[in-house]
């Protein structure tokens, strides 16, 4: 990990609604309302929240998937916000995306080799079948998953092989920055761990970027470096893995660490979750992230 | 204790077009009333396939009951025809599943769901079942229940929907409650109000419970009891402390091991199981987890291992292997 940040957002907003100009009603739902932060070059930040917080669509916004309604994106220290879909191809080669659910990603039409072969027709990488074709099953190995299995169907395999094929088509371009929107939540619990392990593997080998969305809470805190808390599509507190987890500032954050249950009997039993009033305990509208400590901010 | 709930050599089979499906294989258990069962397993280890054999709601076909007894208050569910099922599914037994989108019925309010189980069960007047209802919603944390009861279900949220479910799941004060996954679509926030909300049900009116899982954590805290299953058989089974502190099955093992809470240094790896699960179309000769488990005798990958007790492991701890887990653990740490 650097110090360099690789991806930086500012002030993002995404408000879904009703935008016509006449319009008579105003009402619009703010999925983003000024988030602010940084990914620093070969760093995890997680990023986690209950459904609706804004986690999927802060990744997806970032990554120009949807277009923002205010604030600024950079990468790379160039701000790619408001650019043309042409400007913005070299960016995409950069910057990928894993989804949750790796049956829904996969075209079932198409062998994985040609699904992970793809993107290098489309950025022509290669200008000879066989260099690709190479390249694919260098990228087949690099996931673990057999040369041999190139030519197969996505209904072959099974929930973990698929995501590995879906990780493979993902780095297929050398991106320097991931977004993993919920990769593991649809897996196996005998197959999470090694899908996390390959994050790691990978990360190491090629010294990717990862914002990883999850709402498992100790798979967060195992794979990231630092960690952001969204609450109604605002960051509510972010900072330090370790900081995050041993002196939560938020209350929401509190609230949320303490709901998670923990696979030992005697501690689980005397486990008391701690609750949060979205009336009463909500951040206002003018609140500010402010220092609590090393790289640590919260809501206030 | 007495059995509230007694499985004796379950099999069911779907019949798919890739050829017949083993899903659930000579399946035996029994439940004590008041007893809070976990059943953990992963995608085909027929955790949730034989809760629906059990009260009939097995598609047929492809499904299809091969064998065995279902005997809950000694009655045999098992070919009971489905007017007598229909009188114990919802009043005896509750359930809730994963999926509240579609175990609701969209076109219908959600207080006419709820009333209806009073309704035809407890033969409530109109405006007794109401009144009930308001209950219910109150109960399992729904606020403004006497509105909400006149709305749909693309009204609520999907942890509201799931509370609704709950809320039909007890409605009739089951003696049993089986829910399968039912908190591992929502936030953890919501799941564990859900989790105390059973707690709660327990401690007042008895409620015996099976929870379907995968999550140890949950199981951890909820469970008398923790049934480990694999290959649509029972791997291990036994009092939540010892499947915990003393695991003897290498599935229960590595699964435990596999947490990522077990990691203390960073940058450290994971533990992974290696391999997938089984395809039950196919399955392992033997011990389905044989092919997985680094442990795995001769013996294990030919013959099935019966569930047997644990040699001196806790009263009612039992496990299905050929090898010894403790020895094999020893051995396999001084190789290396």
């Amino acid at each position: 990990m650097t110090e360099h940040p690789l991806a930086r957002v500012t002030g993002l907003q995404k408000t879904f609604g009703d935008e016509r100009l006449m319009s008579t009603n105003r009402q619009v739902f703010r999925a983003v309302d000024n988030v602010s932060f940084e990914i620093m070059a070969g760093e995890t930040l997680g990023l986690v929240g209950e459904s609706g917080s804004g986690k999927s669509t802060t990744g997806r916004v970032l990554l120009q998937l949807d277009k923002p309604t205010g604030g600024e994106i950079e990468f790379d220290g160039n701000r790619i916000t408001g650019l043309s879909k042409r400007e913005l191809k070299p960016y995409r080669k950069e910057m990928q995306i894993i989804f949750q659910d790796p049956y829904a990603s996969l075209n079932p039409r198409m062998t994985v080799g040609d699904f992970v072969e793809e993107p290098l027709i489309v950025h022509g990488l290669f200008k000879d079948r066989q260099q690709r074709r190479a390249r694919v099953m260098e990228l087949f190995t690099l996931v673990g998953l057999d040369q041999s299995f190139a030519t197969r169907y996505p209904h072959e395999f099974s929930g973990g092989q698929r995501q590995r094929v879906s990780i493979a088509r993902a780095i297929a371009l050398n991106p320097r920055f991931i977004v993993c929107d919920e990769p593991i939540t649809a897996l196996d619990v005998s197959i999470q761990a090694q899908i996390v392990n390959l994050f790691q593997d990978l990360q190491e080998k090629l010294g990717l970027t990862y914002l990883f969305i999850a709402h498992d809470l100790s798979m967060i805190r195992y794979l990231c470096h630092r960690v952001a808390v969204m609450l109604r599509g605002r960051v509510v507190e972010i900072g330090p893995t370790e900081a995050i987890f041993a002196n939560p500032q938020h209350a929401y954050t509190k609230a949320l660490l303490s709901a998670i249950p923990v696979p030992d009997p005697e501690l689980e039993r005397q486990r008391r979750p701690i609750g949060f009033d979205y009336q009463t305990q909500k951040s206002p509208a003018d609140a500010q992230l402010r220092p609590v400590g090393e790289n640590h901010y919260v809501l206030a | 204790m007495s059995a509230l709930l007694e499985l004796k050599h379950l099999t069911v089979e779907f019949h798919t077009r890739a050829g017949v499906l083993h899903a659930v294989n000579d399946l035996s258990y029994s439940l004590a009333a008041g007893e809070t069962l976990g059943i953990v397993g992963e995608s085909g280890s027929g955790k949730s396939v034989h809760a629906l054999a059990m009260v009939g709601l097995i598609p047929s076909p492809p499904g299809r009951i091969v064998s065995g007894e279902v005997l809950f208050n000694g009655r045999n569910l098992i070919g009971m025809p489905e007017r007598q099922l229909r009188d114990i599914r919802g009043k005896e037994i509750g359930f809730v599943f994963q999926d509240p989108m579609t175990s609701l019925n969209p076109v219908l309010t959600v207080g006419r769901q709820i009333m209806e189980p009073l309704r035809r069960h407890l033969k409530l007047s109109q405006n007794a079942a109401r009144k009930r209802a308001v209950e219910l919603l109150d109960l399992v944390g729904i606020v403004d229940p006497d509105r909400r009861l006149d709305q749909f279900p693309h009204e609520f949220s999907g942890g509201m929907r799931q509370r609704v479910m709950i809320a039909i799941g007890i409605s009739c004060e089951p003696k049993l409650l089986i829910a399968d996954e039912a908190t591992t679509a929502l936030d953890v926030t919501v799941q564990a109000q859900i989790l105390e909300l059973v707690r709660d049900l327990k401690r007042k009116i008895g409620t015996t419970v099976i929870w379907i899982t995968h999550d140890m954590g949950v199981v951890a805290g909820l469970a008398d009891t923790v049934q480990v299953m694999y290959g649509g058989r029972i791997m291990e089974r036994g009092p939540v402390s010892a499947i915990f502190r003393d695991p003897r099955s290498a599935y229960t093992w590595g699964l435990l091991r596999s947490l990522p809470g077990k990691i203390t240094a960073p940058g450290q790896r994971l533990y992974q199981i290696p391999g997938s699960p089984p395809n039950m179309v196919h399955p392992p000769a033997g011990d389905p987890f044989a092919p997985r488990n680094s442990f795995a005798t001769d013996r294990c990958r030919t013959e099935v291992p019966p569930l047997r007790q644990v040699d001196g492991g806790a009263a009612g701890h039992q496990v299905a292997a050929w090898y010894d887990l403790r020895s094999a653990i020893a051995n396999q740490g001084a190789q290396s």
